[in-house]
């Protein structure tokens, strides 16, 4: 094969476009004797998003991230990480990795870990900067100790370093809270927005959905192999609700009601839906607009009370409308 | 960026024989050896056999024949150790999940396995030279006997041990830690037995007998250099002494290596590592 003239007046348009996505894979497909585990998977994460995978168990969440980081071979599908094809090892040079099962080489203290891992990626950070990451995780003090002796916990701690450590691009958490307590689950949301700030890109797979829809910009659900919804926190989750307590509610005052938003009632509490999917301005007026209405219609407010269907609600209605 | 893998892997694999205690566990089998066979040999050289007082030619016959021996548990402890090594190293760390991290860092898998296998390598070559000079300093100052060709026989044992580590690191990519040590350490024996096998054959003047040493000899060349080493530690005299009487004897080698079995051998580490490669690339961890 020659490189002509072409190629090189397509290197030079490439050039010129914006920054590839930090994650881009199209029509991941793997399967596991005769059971399909991931089935036409596509989906990106720009430069310095945060990216949650929702899904139940053996939705297929941690085998795409495998695929994405080639450490497991798709059957069929591309991965192209940080702008380079997936095949190529170069590719994960600026990727950070905490697994889901995560175990560090026991006979090394914490800090011979982080000097390990700098030393496969290639990339020269000194060593004050090492032992911040360990400081970042909370184990400053405990650099010098053997990895055998950490507990889980600890252990899931140094992991998060380790994904840190090389100065990554895009970093991918697999269950980065699974052996942590409140407050370690805490630590782990204000390093994930603490990267989201320095425009670091990260994939966030978690059980947790509250985890998840602190943090991310935008959800991909998977379930059974495949993408069963994706977008950001706003479009999927669009509605929000208001629920009012109110008494002598008369037929005009219903009326003013119904015509706000879809309504329901029960007992004294009516919910009322309301439009617009952004937390606007005009959105936010229509709040005190009601309640001025309802009063001059002679209703006696006791609570008003605004909701937003909550992410949970949301990936159920998915999960389960998607069964037959 | 493949060379800066391949070294820091190697480093790694020793710091882990050295931090696991494995060189402590080997350094006490190795002292018990060494301490057995001093004692042996001091006893040896007062030995009055039945017609009186051992020449010295016949002590120098029996001290190489013994060395053949001692020299050969040496080689067991260190292809035992090096097995056991080399299949927990890998599918080991693939099956506790150890690999997942590491495997994710910008490095070719390929790197990573020749990595363990030179760390493998200088371990296992290290002990075997310590060990051995070991052994010989013991026989030197019991019997006053010093092989002809040490350096040539330490080197073939540490290809021995190099030729088992290889095939155990291509059974690790395939099936689990323990399986891999197994498998690989009973091979070793299978291939030592059809040897001597082979020699009886050979004695005995059937070919068909003495075939099977040579094929397994071809197969897993463990065997073949162990009796090149052998050859390269035992008096020369002492198969002219020893005569047909010890014609297929275990422990006498007739003759010494050929280039071209060496080549084999080279070539045969140099095929199977590049399986052992191919198949841990294309393995899902």
């Amino acid at each position: 094969m020659t490189a002509g003239p072409d190629l090189a007046a397509a290197r030079g348009l490439l050039a010129g476009l914006p920054p590839s996505p930090a994650v881009w894979c199209s029509g991941l497909r793997k399967r596991y004797g005769r059971r399909t585990a991931v089935d036409g998977v596509s989906f990106t994460v720009g430069r310095g998003e945060v990216v949650g995978l929702l899904g139940p168990n053996g939705a297929g969440k941690t085998s795409v991230i495998k695929m994405l980081l080639g450490l497991v071979r798709p059957d069929a599908g591309e991965v192209h990480l940080l702008g380079r094809p997936g095949r190529d090892p170069q590719a994960r040079e600026r990727v950070g990795y905490l697994p889901e099962l995560f175990r560090y080489q026991p006979w090394l203290t914490a800090a011979e870990v982080l000097a390990l891992h700098v030393r496969l990626s290639g990339a020269a950070v000194p060593a004050a900067e090492q032992r911040d990451r360990l400081g970042l995780v909370g184990l400053a003090d405990r650099a010098g100790d053997r990895v055998g002796g950490f507990s889980k916990g600890m252990q899931q701690r140094l992991g998060l370093a380790v994904a840190l450590v090389a100065r990554p691009e895009l970093v991918v958490l697999d269950e980065p809270t699974s052996a942590l307590d409140p407050l370690g689950r805490a630590d782990v949301r204000d390093v994930v927005l603490a990267l989201r700030e320095d425009g670091v890109a990260v994939l966030l797979n978690s059980h947790l959905i509250g985890e998840v829809e602190r943090v991310c910009d935008r959800v991909v659900v998977l379930d059974r192999g495949r993408v069963a919804a994706a977008g950001t926190l706003g479009e999927l989750l669009g509605r929000r609700e208001l629920r009012l307590r109110l008494t002598g509610v008369g037929a005009d005052a219903e009326a003013r009601l119904a015509a706000t938003g879809r309504l329901t009632r029960s007992g004294e509490t009516w919910t009322v839906e309301l439009p617009g999917a952004e937390d606007t301005a005009e959105d936010t007026a229509d709040v005190p607009r009601l309640v001025a209405d309802l009063v001059a219609l002679g209703v006696r407010v006791h609570a008003v009370e605004p909701g937003r269907i909550t992410l949970e609600e949301r990936l159920l209605g998915i999960l389960r409308g998607d069964r037959p | 960026m493949t060379a800066r893998t391949v070294l820091t892997v190697a480093g790694l694999t020793l710091r882990e024989a050295a931090r696991r205690k494995v060189l402590r566990a080997l350094a006490v089998l190795t002292l018990a050896l060494l301490a057995l066979s001093a004692w042996g040999f001091a006893k040896l050289a007062g030995l009055e056999s039945q017609a009186g007082a051992l020449t010295s030619g016949e002590v120098r016959l029996v001290a190489s024949q013994l060395l053949n021996l001692v020299m050969f548990g040496l080689s067991l402890i260190a292809a035992l150790g090096t097995a056991f090594l080399a299949g927990p190293t890998l599918a080991g760390e693939v099956e506790s999940g150890q690999a997942l991290v590491l495997l994710a860092r910008p490095v070719r898998r390929s790197a990573v396995l020749v990595g363990k296998w030179l760390g493998l390598v200088a371990f296992g070559s290290g002990y075997v030279v310590l060990a051995g000079l070991a052994q010989f300093l013991v026989v030197r100052v019991t019997v006053d006997y010093w092989p002809p060709q040490p350096v040539t026989g330490l080197a073939l044992l540490a290809a021995q041990t190099a030729v088992l580590l290889t095939l155990g690191l291509l059974l690790a990519t395939a099936v689990s830690p323990m399986a891999s040590g197994v498998v690989a350490v009973g091979l070793f024996g299978a291939t030592w037995i059809a040897g001597v096998v082979g020699g009886v054959g050979a004695a005995l003047g059937n070919e068909g007998v003495a075939r099977v040493g040579t094929v397994s000899r071809m197969l897993l060349p463990t065997d073949g250099l162990w009796r090149g080493a052998m050859h390269a530690f035992q008096d020369p005299s002492a198969v002219l002494a020893a005569g047909a009487e010890f014609a297929g004897f275990p422990f006498l080698s007739e003759a010494g290596l050929t280039p071209a079995y060496l080549a084999w051998s080279v070539l045969w580490v140099a095929l199977v590592l590049g399986l052992a490669g191919t198949v841990f690339a294309r393995r899902d961890v």
